[in-house]
C-alpha cells in the first residue's frame, strides 16, 4: 500500500518470536466460514496496526458439496511490521479446517511452516473424499512442516454446552473458535472482535454468547494449553505508517466511495445502474446504503438496460454510472457506443475476471484490456483507467468521473477480482483535498438565431451537455452520424471524416489532461523498466526492489490511464534498454506499448486465476542481467506454491 | 404524465426544421401528425417532453418532434426512458418502438418497463414487417408471411403485443391505427393515465406489407370490423346492430345481433376499463386464430393505475435518506477506525 513512509524489505519469517512479516491461510469448505474469518482476522491485524494484504479465493459454488476437494474455500493475508504489497508468496501457517483443505493448501506451505488441523474432521468419510488413503496426520506424509493437530470440532462443542445449541449450531462456532486461537498466536485484542459479534447477533444473544465462548475457548486454549513445540506467540510490530486515520477497505468499497465522491466533485445526482454478475455486484451493494448522495440505483433486467439506462440519466443531467464483469462488459459493448457517438458522460466499471466466456467468475484476471481500449464496433475510442490496489480504485474511480464529465465521453475503470475482493489499510482521506470538478449545463442558446448547437465543440473538442427541462433548447440527439454542431442526422462523406476525426481527438487531448507518467520505484533511466498496470503492482513492486538491493538497474513504471496513455509514457521508455511486461493475460498491454511507441516490449505473462508470486517477477527480471543471451523472455509457469484452484 | 402547468401551443410548435424521411404514403406520417395533433391538447411543454426510440423506420421519430429527442439503439428505448425519468421525474416521456424494435430484440425491456411501470407513454407502430432492413418478417407477422427471408412464408408463430403487454403487468393497454381520427383521443387517455401507458398502433408499410391491415384499418369502409371499446358503454359495432355477450357455456365472448338498439336484451357487455380479464379477452378478439371472425377491439382497453416505478424509487431514495446528512468526510470514515499519531507509531482503537 501506499501511505507507508519507510522504504525497508519485507524479510522472510526466521521462526523468531517477533517476524517482520507472517502469511497466514486459513482454508476449509465453503460452508465453515473461512472468508468470515479470514475478514475478522484482517480486521484485527488492522487494529493491531500492522500493514497488510489479503486474498480471499473462493470456489464459484455458493456451497459445494462438504468435505470436496473443489468446495475448498480459502482467505490468504500477509502481514508485518514494514510494507505489504502483495497478499504473499507461501504461507507460513495453515489453518485447515477438514481433510480437503489440507490437501489443495498444504503444498503452499513454507518447508518448516506450521499446519494447525481440525481431527475431528479427520473421518473416514472426508479422507475419501479428499482422497486419501491413510491420514496424513498419521502417516508421515507431513514430515517437512510442524503439524498442530487437536480436536477443534470436539473443543468447540464443549465450549458451547451450555447454550443448548444444535449439533450443527454449536460446529458453526468452529470457525470462532479457531479464531480466538489465531488471534492468540498473533497476540490481538479480542474486544473489537466480541463487540462486532454482539452487532452481528444483536436479534439471537444467544448465537453471540456462543460465538464468543467458542472464541473465548479457543484464544484460551492458546494460552493454557500445555503444548511444546510449534505452537507459540508471535508478535508482529506495527508498521511505521503515515500519521492520519485509516480503516480497512476493500477494492468494491473504494469503488463505490470514489464514485460518489467523484459525483460530489462534479456536483451532480449520480445513477447507477446494475445487473447482479460476480465479482462486481458488491459496488451496487455498497452503493444502495449511500442514498443521501444523491445517489439512485437501479438494478435493471440485464447488463444491457443497466447501461442503458446510465446513458438515459446521464442525458436527463445525472452522472450515469454502470459497472459489470467482462462477460457483462461484452453485452453493454453496442451501448458504449452510443455514449460515444452522442458524447454523453458515462462511468463504466470493469471488475475483471478470469475469461473468455463465463471463464473463472471468482479468480482474477487482466483479460479485458483489449476489450476496454479496442472492443466496440467503429472507431469508438473511450478513456480507460486501471486501479492498482484496493485504495488506490478510490483516486480511479474519482479521475474516471473527472475525465467523464469534462470530457464528455463514456470512461472505463478498470479492478479485478483481486483488487475487487482484497483488503487493505487506507488512510482516510479529506475530501477538502480534492479540487472540484463543477459541470456547468448550457442554459442559454449557443447558436445563432438563438438556436442551440448541441455539438459545437469548445477549444478541447468537447460539446456541451444540455439537460432536457431545459427552456428554448430543445434538439435531437442519437446513433447515427451527426451533422457538424446541430447534431442533425447527416452521414455525408466529409461530415463522417470531420466528426470522426473529432471524436479521437478528444479522447487523444484525454493525455495531455492526465499527470505525467512517473516511475513508482527506480530511476527514470536504467537497463530495465518493468511496466506493470492493475492489480500486479504489489508483486511488481516488490520484486523490483529486491532486485535492486542486489544491484540490478531496473525500475518500476506502473501506468494507470491506460487509455490513452500518457503523454510522456514513450519518451520514458526510451530510456531503458528493455522493457518487461507481466500481465495477467496473454500480453494485451505489451500490444498496446507496441503499437504506441513502437517499443519492444517483452510479455511476461500469467492465467492460472493467482497473482503473480514475488518469486515469479524476480525470477524473470533475474533473466535479464545473467548475461545469458536470449533469456530475457518467459511465461510463467502454473506456480504450485500459490493457492491452488481447488479443482487441482 | 406529468403534473407541469399546462402549455399553449400548437401543432405547428411541435414541428422540426428536418425533412421527413419516411417512404411516400407510409403510415407513419399520419401518427405523426396525430402525435402532434394531441401534445397541444394535453397541454404538453417542448422543453419537458422527451421523445425517446430504438431503431427502424418508427424509430426516427424523434427527430420530427420539436421537443427533447433521444434515437438510441435496436430495442433499448424502454431502459433509456427509465434512467431519465428517473433522473428527472419532472420529464413528460414518449417512447416510439416498432414491432421489431419493441417485441423482438427489446422485448425483454419492454415487457421490464411495463412491470416497473414507469410513467411514460409507449407507441408500439405495429406494421408486421421489418422495414428498414427491407422487408423481413417479423415477430407480429401473420404465419406464412412470404419476405425475403422467408420466401416459402414464415414459419413461425407471431406475438401479439397487447396480449403480451397484459401479460408483464402493463396497467394501461389500448390500440389504434395509423389513419384513425380517433388515435389522437387513444393517446389523450394514455396520457392522461399516470403509469406505463402501451399503444399498439396498427400502421401501414406501403412499401414491404402494403394494406396488410385494409380489412379492418381504413379511414372509410370497414367501420363495420372495428369495436371501438369505451368505458361505460356497451361493447357495440357495425353501426350498433352488433355487440359482444359473454357465452356463460365457454366462457368467451361471442357476437350477438341488437334488434332495435335493445343492446341490454342482446346481453351486450359494458365496458370496464378496470376489468382485467374482459381486457385479456378483448385484446385476443380477431388476432387469435379462434377468434378470427370477431372485429378488432381498439380503442382503451384497459386502465387501471396502480403506483409508479420512479414514484416508489423516489420514496425509497427519501426513506432510506431520513435524517442521514450527506457527510462525505463521515462516509469515508465509516466503521471501524484506528487513528496513527505523528511521529509515534502506536495505535489506538478509535471507535
Amino acid at each position: 500500500m501506499a501511505t507507508i513512509i519507510a522504504e525497508r524489505d519485507t524479510a522472510k519469517t526466521d521462526g523468531t518470536d517477533s517476524p517482520e512479516a507472517v502469511v497466514v491461510r486459513f482454508a476449509g469448505d465453503s460452508g465453515d466460514g473461512m472468508q468470515l474469518t479470514g475478514g475478522q482476522f484482517t480486521l484485527s491485524t488492522a487494529l493491531a496496526g500492522n500493514d497488510l494484504a489479503t486474498f480471499p479465493d473462493f470456489p464459484a459454488e455458493i456451497r459445494a458439496p462438504q468435505g470436496t476437494l473443489f468446495g475448498v474455500s480459502a482467505f490468504q493475508i500477509n502481514f508485518g511490521s514494514s510494507e505489504i504489497t502483495t497478499a504473499g508468496d507461501a504461507p507460513d501457517v495453515l489453518v485447515a479446517m477438514n481433510p480437503a483443505a489440507l490437501k489443495t493448501n498444504v503444498q503452499a506451505l513454507k518447508p518448516g511452516g506450521l499446519v494447525i488441523a481440525d481431527t475431528g474432521e479427520f473421518t473416514k468419510r472426508n479422507l475419501d473424499k479428499a482422497k486419501y488413503e491413510t491420514s496424513p496426520i498419521d502417516d508421515g506424509s507431513l514430515a517437512k512442516w510442524d503439524v498442530l493437530a487437536f480436536d477443534i470440532s470436539a473443543l468447540t462443542l464443549e465450549s458451547v454446552k451450555e447454550f443448548g445449541l444444535g449439533n450443527k449450531e454449536a460446529l458453526r462456532c468452529k470457525n470462532m473458535w479457531t479464531l480466538g486461537l489465531a488471534l492468540w498466536m498473533f497476540d490481538r485484542d479480542r474486544a473489537p472482535l466480541i463487540d462486532w459479534l454482539r452487532t452481528k447477533f444483536a436479534k439471537n444473544p444467544v448465537l453471540a454468547d456462543a460465538n464468543i465462548a467458542a472464541l473465548n475457548a479457543g484464544h484460551a486454549y492458546g494460552e493454557t494449553a500445555e503444548i511444546s513445540g510449534p505452537l507459540r506467540k508471535l508478535h508482529v510490530d506495527p508498521v511505521a505508517a503515515e500519521a492520519g486515520v485509516y480503516r480497512t477497505i476493500t477494492g468494491a468499497e473504494a469503488v463505490s466511495l470514489g464514485l460518489v465522491a467523484g459525483a460530489q466533485l462534479a456536483g451532480l445526482p449520480m445513477f447507477f445502474g446494475g445487473y447482479p454478475i460476480t465479482p462486481a455486484s458488491a459496488i451496487l451493494h455498497h452503493l444502495v446504503k449511500m442514498k443521501e448522495f444523491g445517489v439512485t440505483t437501479f438494478q435493471a433486467e440485464d447488463e444491457i438496460a443497466a447501461i442503458c439506462a446510465a446513458i438515459g440519466a446521464s442525458y436527463a443531467g445525472s452522472l450515469g454510472v454502470t459497472s459489470s464483469s467482462g462477460p457483462g462488459i461484452a453485452l453493454k459493448g453496442e451501448a458504449m457506443g452510443l455514449a460515444v457517438m452522442t458524447e454523453l458522460p458515462l462511468v463504466i466499471v470493469n471488475s475483471q475476471r478470469g475469461g473468455p466466456s463465463t471463464g473463472l467468475p471468482t479468480k482474477t484476471e487482466q483479460s479485458d484490456l483489449y476489450q476496454a481500449v479496442y472492443g466496440r464496433n467503429g472507431d469508438a475510442s473511450l478513456p480507460v483507467v486501471a486501479a492498482r490496489s484496493p485504495s488506490d480504485a478510490f483516486e480511479c474511480a474519482i479521475e474516471a468521473c473527472r475525465i467523464a464529465t469534462q470530457f464528455m465521453t463514456p470512461v472505463m475503470l478498470l479492478t479485478d477480482g483481486y483488487i475487487a475482493n482484497a483488503a487493505e489499510p487506507w488512510k482516510v482521506p479529506d475530501p477538502a483535498n480534492y479540487a472540484p470538478f463543477p459541470v456547468e449545463f448550457l442554459e442559454e442558446a449557443n447558436g445563432p438565431d438563438g438556436k442551440p448547437l448541441p455539438y459545437k465543440r469548445d477549444e478541447n473538442g468537447v460539446r456541451p451537455w444540455i439537460k432536457p427541462g431545459t427552456a428554448g433548447l430543445m434538439h435531437r440527439i442519437g446513433g447515427i452520424e451527426k451533422g457538424i454542431d446541430t447534431g442533425n442526422i447527416d452521414y455525408a462523406p466529409d461530415v463522417h471524416q470531420t466528426q470522426t476525426d473529432a471524436r479521437k481527438d478528444k479522447v487523444d487531448r484525454v493525455a495531455k489532461a492526465v499527470p505525467a507518467q512517473e516511475v513508482s520505484l527506480g530511476d527514470e533511466t536504467g537497463k530495465l523498466a518493468v511496466v506493470g498496470w492493475g492489480s500486479t503492482y504489489g508483486p511488481i513492486n516488490q520484486a523490483v526492489r529486491r532486485a535492486r538491493r542486489k544491484g540490478m538497474a531496473v525500475s518500476h513504471i506502473h501506468v494507470r490511464h491506460v487509455w490513452p496513455l500518457p503523454a510522456n509514457l514513450g519518451e520514458l521508455l526510451t530510456g531503458f534498454d528493455k522493457v518487461l511486461v507481466p500481465e495477467m493475460n496473454t500480453g494485451q498491454f505489451k500490444t498496446v506499448l507496441r503499437d504506441q511507441f513502437l517499443v519492444d516490449a517483452v510479455p511476461l505473462n500469467k492465467t492460472s486465476g493467482q497473482p503473480f508470486a514475488i518469486a515469479e517477477l524476480e525470477h524473470a527480471i533475474g533473466t535479464f542481467f545473467d548475461g545469458i543471451p536470449g533469456h530475457d523472455e518467459g511465461e510463467v509457469p502454473v506456480n504450485d506454491t500459490q493457492l491452488p484452484s481447488p479443482e487441482a | 404524465m406529468n403534473d407541469m402547468t399546462p402549455i399553449t401551443t400548437t401543432l405547428k410548435d411541435w414541428e422540426t426544421d428536418q425533412e421527413v424521411r419516411w417512404c411516400p404514403g407510409c403510415g407513419d406520417y399520419a401518427i405523426l401528425k396525430a402525435v402532434q395533433r394531441t401534445l397541444p391538447q394535453i397541454g404538453a411543454d417542448p422543453k419537458n417532453t422527451v421523445f425517446v426510440s430504438g431503431i427502424g423506420c418508427s424509430s426516427r421519430f424523434p427527430y420530427y418532434v420539436e421537443s427533447y429527442g433521444f434515437h438510441t439503439i435496436h430495442g433499448r428505448a424502454p431502459a433509456f426512458a427509465t434512467g431519465i425519468k428517473l433522473a428527472n421525474p419532472d420529464l413528460d416521456v414518449w417512447l416510439v418502438t416498432g414491432d421489431g424494435d419493441g417485441m423482438s430484440i427489446g422485448g425483454n425491456h419492454t415487457m421490464h418497463v411495463l412491470r416497473r411501470n414507469l410513467d411514460c407513454q409507449i407507441l408500439l407502430f405495429n406494421n408486421e414487417i421489418y422495414g428498414l432492413t427491407k422487408g423481413q418478417f417479423s415477430p407480429t407477422s401473420r404465419l406464412g408471411t412470404p419476405s425475403p427471408s422467408s420466401p416459402l412464408g414464415s414459419v413461425d408463430r407471431p406475438a401479439s403485443p397487447c396480449a403480451f403487454a397484459l401479460g408483464s403487468g402493463a396497467r394501461f393497454v389500448a390500440r389504434g391505427f395509423d389513419v384513425s381520427k380517433k388515435l389522437p383521443d387513444v393517446l389523450v387517455a394514455a396520457h392522461k393515465h399516470k403509469g406505463a401507458a402501451f399503444i399498439e398502433i396498427f400502421q401501414n408499410c406501403i412499401v414491404y406489407n402494403k394494406d396488410r391491415f385494409d380489412d379492418f384499418a381504413k379511414a372509410k369502409g370497414v367501420d363495420s370490423e372495428q369495436l371501438w371499446c369505451e368505458d361505460g358503454e356497451p361493447l357495440l359495432f357495425d353501426g350498433g346492430t352488433k355487440g359482444l355477450a359473454l357465452c356463460v357455456e365457454t366462457l368467451t365472448l361471442k357476437i350477438v345481433d341488437v334488434i332495435d338498439g335493445d343492446w341490454k336484451a342482446a346481453g351486450v357487455v359494458v365496458h370496464n376499463v378496470k376489468n382485467r380479464g374482459l381486457a385479456h379477452m378483448l385484446v385476443d378478439l380477431r388476432v387469435s386464430p379462434a377468434f378470427a371472425d370477431f372485429p378488432m377491439a381498439l380503442g382503451v382497453l384497459y386502465d387501471d393505475p396502480r403506483p409508479t416505478f420512479e414514484g416508489a424509487i423516489a420514496e425509497e431514495k427519501a426513506r432510506a435518506s431520513q435524517g442521514k446528512v450527506a457527510d462525505l468526510g463521515k462516509l469515508l470514515a465509516k466503521g471501524q477506525t484506528w487513528t496513527v499519531e505523528e511521529k509515534d507509531a502506536s495505535h489506538g482503537l478509535m471507535e
